[in-house]
């Protein structure tokens, strides 16, 4: 009797994921990344002559329910037109009944790898400021993330920054926190399945959606009712913590650290009131100016003046020397 | 503040400092402090009013800092020119801190003050 090896039933199981793309404009390349819900493929857009992402609802997960956050996930994308989010091109239903969606191939390298690679803090820190810039789009838009985690963000060869895996985002009321239809949401391609828009992804309470690590502790507890931007603060500051630390930056400035913090605060109104708070504190770090999450010594202020203005205070140094100089050299 | 405004603002400041500074590098010039401030101050109002409108023409700070040196050594080397009573010239006493003056205002007027528009 034989055995069917791991090795061939991985190979099976990928085989199954594979989507059929028959009677779609689409050819499959690979796959090239895996989610908890649904796999993306790069295929080839035969019309267009190009490269794209396809998302497409996992095999094992062929339930209503399912398909109706896949479809929820790229009207949420659709509707956040914003250089900093993933466009989404198409979305469909092939013929095994999975629901897929296309959007722009993102070429580049995830933030936790760029990180990694990376010894500049200014340089992590335009990034951050970046995808930083599109959540807050999105909470315009009343669009929660939800999963905020350097895997979830792109940077591109050319410096681009893109916030992807919108997949657990939550639309919200505008301007309260509570859930509300995606009925405004965009409409699909003639193409889609005619699917209304439902109540927004999972959240029935007591629901536990994100990444451990980043996931705001109200959201951790289940309690989607209280999910709102801040949550998504919370998650960008444990990001910020993260790639910092991963980074080959060398220790973390003290500055830094205390946005670190009042980001993560386990107390949503401890935080940053939004994302823009946030990303604001950070550039005032950025171009060596006093943050709001960390007070001061009149010390540690000077040096970063001092800092700040280096050249200026080297050039009045100079002068100040040299004047020291003309007084001894002078003497009779 | 624009380039210009900046630049004789920081220039009569450092004009009048360097003046100042006599009492300290050549106490004996005390009877004539308030001339020698005065034209301190002319010359570096004269400096930043010239580098100020460089750095409105030349966004490069090399360049503005090149400029202010040449503008602040040679405004001092006329003042050079007049000798003291005794007939006694300060050359390097007064070309060394003014050009010094002039590269720092030039440095200012670059990297600060608001960008005219157009």
């Amino acid at each position: 009797m034989s055995h069917i090896t791991s090795r061939a039933i991985a190979r099976l199981r990928e085989a199954v994921e594979f989507p059929d793309l028959a009677g779609t404009q689409y050819d499959a390349v690979e796959a090239i990344g895996r989610g908890g819900m649904g796999t993306v493929f790069r295929v080839h857009d035969r019309e267009l002559a190009r490269d794209v992402a396809l998302k497409v609802l996992s095999a094992r997960e062929v339930s209503e329910d399912a398909r109706a956050r896949m479809l929820d996930e790229a009207r949420i994308l659709a509707r956040l037109e914003h250089p900093g989010i993933v466009p989404v091109h198409d979305v469909g239903v092939l013929p095994d009944g999975r629901v897929f969606y296309t959007m722009k191939l993102v070429r580049g390298s995830r933030l936790d790898e760029y990180a990694r690679a990376t010894h500049e803090i200014a340089d992590l820190l335009r990034v951050f400021v970046r995808a930083c810039e599109a959540v807050a789009f999105a909470h315009s838009e009343g669009v929660v993330h939800r999963d905020m985690k350097p895997s979830n963000v792109m940077v591109g060869a050319f410096g681009e920054v893109l916030v992807l895996d919108w997949g657990v985002a939550k639309l919200l009321d505008r301007g309260t926190a509570t859930e509300t239809t995606t009925a405004d949401a965009a409409a699909p391609s003639s193409s889609a399945p005619s699917t209304p828009p439902r109540r927004s992804a999972d959240t029935a309470t007591g629901a536990v959606l994100g990444t451990p690590g980043f996931m705001a502790p109200e959201q951790a507890r289940g309690e989607s009712a209280h999910v709102d931007p801040r949550s998504d603060v919370y998650a960008l500051g444990a990001m910020l913590r993260q790639i910092l630390q991963a980074s080959r930056a060398g220790a973390m400035p003290r500055r830094l650290r205390a946005i670190c913090d009042r980001a993560t605060a386990v107390d949503p109104a401890a935080r940053y009131p939004d994302v823009a708070s946030l990303s604001r504190d950070v550039e005032r770090f950025a171009t060596g100016q006093a943050v709001t999450a960390y007070k001061e010594h009149w010390t540690e202020r000077a040096r970063r003046l001092a800092s700040r203005h280096r050249i200026a205070v080297t050039l009045i140094a100079a002068y100040l020397l040299m004047r020291v100089l003309i007084f001894f050299l002078d003497r009779p | 503040m624009n380039k210009i405004v900046l630049g004789l603002v920081v220039g009569g400041i450092l004009g009048a400092l360097d003046g100042l500074s006599a009492l300290v590098s050549a106490p004996e010039t005390q009877p004539q402090i308030v001339g020698i401030v005065i034209g301190s101050t002319i010359k570096g109002i004269v400096a930043g009013l010239l580098i100020g409108w460089f750095a409105r023409k030349v966004r490069s700070v090399p360049a503005g800092v090149a400029f202010g040196f040449f503008i602040g050594l040679v405004l001092a080397f006329l003042v050079a020119l007049m000798p003291d009573a005794e007939g006694k010239h300060y050359w390097w006493q007064i070309m060394l801190p003014g050009s010094i003056v002039g590269l720092i205002v030039g440095y200012a007027t670059q990297r600060y003050g608001a960008v005219a528009r157009a």
